[in-house]
């Protein structure tokens, strides 16, 4: 039986993991001069193997595997969906705040420049991720067209 | 959908620095003014930036899961307490009856660095929405081609 989920692999997760990674640096960017504010980011890494991880929960097991290195650890029955909220991937527990390169006087530890070079950095990942699934579509569309 | 809520974070980005643009351009216009005495002189104002964090809870509550997002507001315009300085000018229509004029506290230099700053963050919260904006049109185009 075909899977829509399997065959996209860890793609969608990606998707969704690097569109709030982005939330998060766009609201660092907005606060760059807000005193006292705290720059965030995402766990990467623990972020995605958690949504890897409730796509084994709710369907395949293949684009986990496929993972690799984020091959998720479960350790009791509860794991598959500890991690997962309804619908979607979740980020709250991954999110940490920024260690700042140089303190500032008003607390606040955005560095502009940081920031915006990791934006960067996260679009063109998730522009990556949205090409590898146009393949996909792609390659499904001649398989069905011939 | 996490990419839609950077309209409103980066939106309140430029909000809030053309708020602080507004001052500036204010304090700068009124660098020169003088008064006749030092409680009615022309006061620079700050705006006061202040982070929202929008609740984890409430995001989760709305099936908006995911990351906690910070859009940031202007909390209110506070006025410098810096004295102003007094000058002797008698033939100043404004001037005290010792014939000293009271001019604004307005330091021009740290305004235009204040306004260069601004200017930047503006741009920065520009780009943002105009990447994500991007992003979110390719999205849509997923398997069109």
């Amino acid at each position: 039986m075909f899977n829509l989920d399997s065959y996209l692999g860890i793609q969608p997760d990606a998707l969704e993991v690097y569109s709030q990674r982005s939330e998060v640096l766009a609201a660092n960017l907005a606060n760059a001069d807000t005193p006292g504010y705290q720059a965030r980011d995402i766990d990467f890494r623990a972020a995605l193997a958690a949504a890897g991880q409730g796509q084994e929960g709710s369907a395949s097991s293949a684009a986990v595997s496929a993972g690799g290195a984020l091959q998720p650890q479960t350790t009791s029955p509860d794991d598959l969906t500890a991690n997962t909220s309804p619908g979607g991937v979740s980020t709250e527990q991954y999110l940490k705040y920024r260690v700042p390169l140089a303190p500032s006087l008003d607390g606040n530890t955005v560095d502009s420049q940081m920031e915006e070079s990791a934006f960067a950095q996260n679009n063109v990942r998730y522009e990556a991720s949205l090409t590898f699934l146009e393949d996909r579509f792609s390659d499904l569309t001649t398989a069905i067209t011939g | 959908m996490a990419l839609s809520n950077i309209f409103d974070i980066a939106g309140s980005g430029m909000s809030a620095e053309s708020v602080r643009l507004n001052t500036v351009a204010s304090n700068l216009a009124n660098a020169d003014s003088v008064s006749s005495s030092p409680q009615t002189s022309y006061k620079a104002r700050y705006p006061v930036f202040q982070a929202v964090q929008n609740s984890l809870a409430a995001a989760g509550a709305n099936g908006i899961n995911g990351a906690a997002n910070a859009s940031v507001m202007v909390k209110g315009i506070v006025q410098s307490t810096t004295p102003g300085t007094a000058s002797y000018d008698p033939g100043n229509p404004l001037a005290d009856s010792n014939g000293y004029v009271y001019s604004s506290n307005v330091n021009v230099v740290e305004q235009m660095a204040d306004m260069i700053s601004a200017s930047r963050s503006y741009q920065n919260d520009a780009d943002v929405l105009n990447t994500s904006k991007q992003l979110m049109l390719d999205t849509l185009k997923l398997g069109q081609s």
